[in-house]
């Protein structure tokens, strides 16, 4: 089979269950060309070595919004264009390259400090503890639905400081949001519109409770990010309103949709390898081993887009200038040339340098935080749901084949145990 | 050839040979193994010595860790004074000899002395080389000495003048010829760390040489250079260069010389004729081998990421049957340095380079990515703190690309391609 077709294959929801026969084929040209003049990169030392190439760029991905007559003048031809313009102009850093990426970034990182995730231990636990005893007296449950989905979303509203009641709401636009993330969705003019009109939403309430926090300052990352350092006034110190809102979009965003898949993945295939769960009830301590398998075996994350600046010449070909570059982060964790017997799933493994969160400059700034929630929930989950079975394997999946998740995960357990 | 090693003896237990021991064990090695040292401590690193273990910060005991399951002897304490290549033999100190069926020789280096003896024996005449050294230089830094001399312009010295520094001591750098670090970042950027270190209150000199030390009752009080001036000091440490460890194998019938233990690039060692002695291997400072990076003339690499890389491959090919095949060590040098706040690294060998341009950042910004060319071809680049993108051109280097070979990528400048 030639590999020019096989990433629209990997796109097909069809596959999504399990692309990694797919990859497996394209792992045989490590950089091939598609047909619609995309390039993958299917391989481990690939992908590596791109991540830390000066000539890939993170900018200008998401195609141009296409121009929809409203038919109100002055939203036509006034509003949107400059909400358009904004927009471009203050892309997350997720979409930025240095030296605009490296203030940004810089800025968050600050704001995001490994003490502050650590003190999300605790407050995790309680959560999880809460939603699993919402359990109690059902037969089976959707793990997607019922735990994986509202329990990242709310770390990251206490995180970023939104209150509690406005959750429900930052709930339904992370939801939306997430498809501006995901590539094979950008260019569909209903999510785009939707997308737009979603944004715009979020961006007003997040004005409003910027502006919150800077009249009460509070112990939350968008307090930090609002009023900037005590030190210095200048601009490098604090970001401007606009970088402030795609930031905090971002976090949100990104801090949610890939918890959910990383914990809804991990459950799905600790009960395909059974004796792994046990292992998780016998021994907690192996959970932090487990994740990081977890994030080379199934990563949350499956690919990320990319753009050449200049002529990459790169194992025996040559990657043109302005062609866009899909990093097949999974594919490269499945990479035999790297791991040994790599479609088996092993906790034990030495050296497992995965890149299931990225890797170089935009290396997952959330990691830390994903580890936590990870390892709480699944810690509670192996230890509290009684003899859990999958009801539906393969179960279903969202759209997305970048973050790449079930949409439902069903399973049925005979009750749960104390805490 | 014995076809299975039963003996294998490390002489040498430093970085390379621990390495060296670690990787026989993952490849499968289960027979006896034993190490050497001259010193007294278990195989140690050396990186912190210069940096935080002479602030204060890292206690000297910087020991490497060992897997649990290593089981190899140590004779530390204990130098090697003897090689006999046909009885298999090496003799050490204490009146021993062990037997092997291979051997690595990763005797090192150690710090060239102060060419006049009277004066190096003085107190407060310091080298920095080893743990016991940096253990007492600590002290005497903390003592609040009025000024330590520096002698030599290369990394140890600069990250001594930086460590004297951090600690508030003042400091007066002597180097002999051109600019600090020549020799392995070329003179603009070696100027411009030179540049920096004068901002961090360095009192550097080039072109200074000392031409006596000045004492009381075997104390040193003060250096006067050859122009003339004189320079209180409580402290000098030289830091030119390193002598390797060498002086064991005389008679040996090695090619072996102050440049280093000749080797092939599969590690293995040569006889002066060029004869290979097949059973006999090489690794870390002391080895001197064909560089593939560099057009395969001979370099002994004084790195850490070296001894390292070199040590796995020479166990390897200890290891190997006749069938296996032998690794090639195909290592692309590199290094990293900290001082005066910057981490400067480097990959590729800048010898020889014709060319160089700034392909990101800026001297101004103090944070830059600069490459080396050759006849036309990429053979170093080297970062400022600013390392994010040497990967990328350490591939490029590794391919032997164009020089430069990337032009038109996000965060560069507009490229001037100058001398080194």
């Amino acid at each position: 089979m030639s590999c020019t077709t096989l990433f629209e294959q990997v796109l097909d929801p069809d596959n999504r269950a399990n692309p990694y026969p797919l990859f497996a084929e394209l792992r045989r040209q490590p950089v091939c060309r598609q047909e619609d003049g995309t390039w993958v990169v299917s391989t481990h030392a690939e992908i590596a070595r791109l991540v830390s190439d000066p000539r890939i760029s993170s900018e200008d991905l998401p195609d141009p919004q296409k121009f929809r007559w409203t038919g109100h003048p002055i939203t036509d031809l006034f509003i949107r264009p400059i909400r358009a313009e904004i927009r471009r102009r203050h892309q997350p850093f997720i979409f930025r390259d240095p030296p605009d990426h490296d203030r940004l970034r810089g800025l968050v990182m600050r704001a995001f400090s490994p003490e502050r995730v650590r003190r999300m231990r605790e407050e995790t636990t309680d959560l999880t503890n809460e939603l699993i005893e919402k359990f109690a007296g059902k037969a089976r449950i959707d793990l997607v639905d019922d735990f994986s989905y509202p329990l990242p979303v709310t770390v990251i509203c206490k995180l970023l400081g939104v209150p509690p009641e406005d959750e429900p709401q930052f709930q339904g636009w992370a939801t939306q949001l997430a498809t501006a993330l995901e590539p094979n969705q950008r260019a569909d003019e209903e999510t785009q519109a939707k997308n737009e009109q979603c944004f715009t939403e979020i961006s007003d309430f997040l004005r409003d409770l910027i502006k919150k926090k800077r009249d009460e300052p509070q112990d939350d990352i968008l307090t930090d990010l609002a009023n900037g350092s005590e030190s210095g006034d200048d601009d490098t110190e604090r970001m401007n309103d606009f970088d402030l809102i795609a930031t905090a979009v971002l976090l949100l965003v990104a801090g949610h949709e890939t918890t959910v898949n990383l914990i809804t993945n991990s459950v799905l295939t600790l009960l395909r390898f059974p004796e792994h769960w046990q292992r998780l009830r016998d021994d907690p301590a192996v959970a932090p081993r487990l994740i990081e398998e977890m994030l080379r075996y199934e990563p949350p994350v499956q690919y990320r887009t990319r753009l050449a600046v200049a002529d990459i010449p790169i194992a025996g070909v040559t990657i043109p200038k302005d062609a866009p570059v899909v990093l097949l982060l999974a594919s490269g964790n499945r990479d035999p040339d790297r791991f040994a017997d790599p479609d088996r799933f092993d906790p034990d493994r030495p050296d497992n340098r995965h890149l299931g969160f990225g890797g170089g400059l935009h290396y997952c700034v959330g990691a830390p935080l994903a580890r936590i929630e990870a390892e709480v929930a699944l810690v509670a989950l192996a230890k509290r749901l009684k003899n859990p079975r999958l009801v539906e394997d393969p179960p279903p999946y969202r759209p997305g084949a970048s973050l790449r998740g079930p949409r439902h995960l069903c399973l049925a357990f005979d009750g749960i145990a104390e805490a | 050839m014995s076809k299975v090693p039963e003996r294998i003896v490390v002489v040498g237990a430093s970085l390379a040979g621990l390495s060296a021991a670690h990787a026989l064990r993952a490849e499968g090695f289960a027979g006896s193994l034993t190490l050497v040292g001259d010193e007294r401590h278990a195989p140690y690193d050396r990186p912190p010595l210069s940096k935080q273990v002479l602030r204060g910060l890292f206690s000297p005991d910087t020991t490497l860790p060992r897997h649990p399951d290593l089981n190899a002897e140590f004779r530390l304490g204990t130098p090697a004074n003897r090689l006999d290549l046909d009885a298999r033999t090496v003799s050490l100190g204490d009146g021993t000899t062990l037997a092997y069926d291979r051997l690595l020789i990763a005797t090192g280096t150690r710090a060239r002395p102060w060419s006049k003896p009277k004066e190096a024996a003085l107190d407060g005449v310091f080298t920095l080389r080893n743990r016991d050294d940096a253990e007492k230089l600590s002290a005497r830094l903390r003592a609040e000495p009025r000024r330590v001399v520096l002698v030599g312009g290369g990394f140890i010295g600069f990250e001594v003048a930086s460590t004297c520094r951090d600690l508030d001591i003042p400091v007066t750098v002597l180097v002999r010829d051109g600019q600090p670090l020549e020799a392995a970042l070329g003179p603009r950027l070696g100027g411009l760390v030179g540049e920096i270190a004068r901002e961090r209150g360095v009192d550097l000199r080039l072109g200074a040489e000392i031409e006596s030390m000045e004492s009381e009752g075997g104390r040193l009080t003060g250096v006067a250079l050859r122009d003339g001036e004189r320079i209180e000091a409580d402290l000098v440490v030289v830091a030119i260069g390193a002598l390797r460890n060498v002086e064991w194998l005389e008679g040996s019938g090695l090619a072996a010389d102050e440049g280093g233990v000749l080797c092939d690039g599969y590690c293995r060692v040569l006889r002066a004729n060029g004869d290979i002695v097949p059973d006999v291997f090489a690794a870390g400072d002391i080895a001197r081998w064909p560089n593939p990076h560099g057009d395969e003339a001979l370099v002994a690499v004084e790195h850490w990421g070296n001894a390292r890389a070199q040590a796995k491959a020479a166990a390897r090919n200890m290891l190997a049957g006749p069938a296996a095949g032998l690794t090639r060590h195909d290592h692309l040098p590199d290094f990293w340095s900290q001082q005066f706040g910057l981490t400067i690294k480097l990959v590729g060998l800048t010898e020889g380079a014709d060319g160089f341009a700034i392909v990101h950042g800026s001297p101004e910004e103090r944070r830059l990515v600069a490459l080396y060319g050759r006849d036309g071809r990429t053979v170093a680049a080297a970062s400022i703190d600013s390392a994010r993108w040497l990967p990328a051109y350490a591939a490029a280097i590794r391919e032997r690309a164009p020089f430069p070979p990337i032009s038109d990528a996000i965060d560069q400048p507009r490229l001037r391609i100058k001398e080194p």
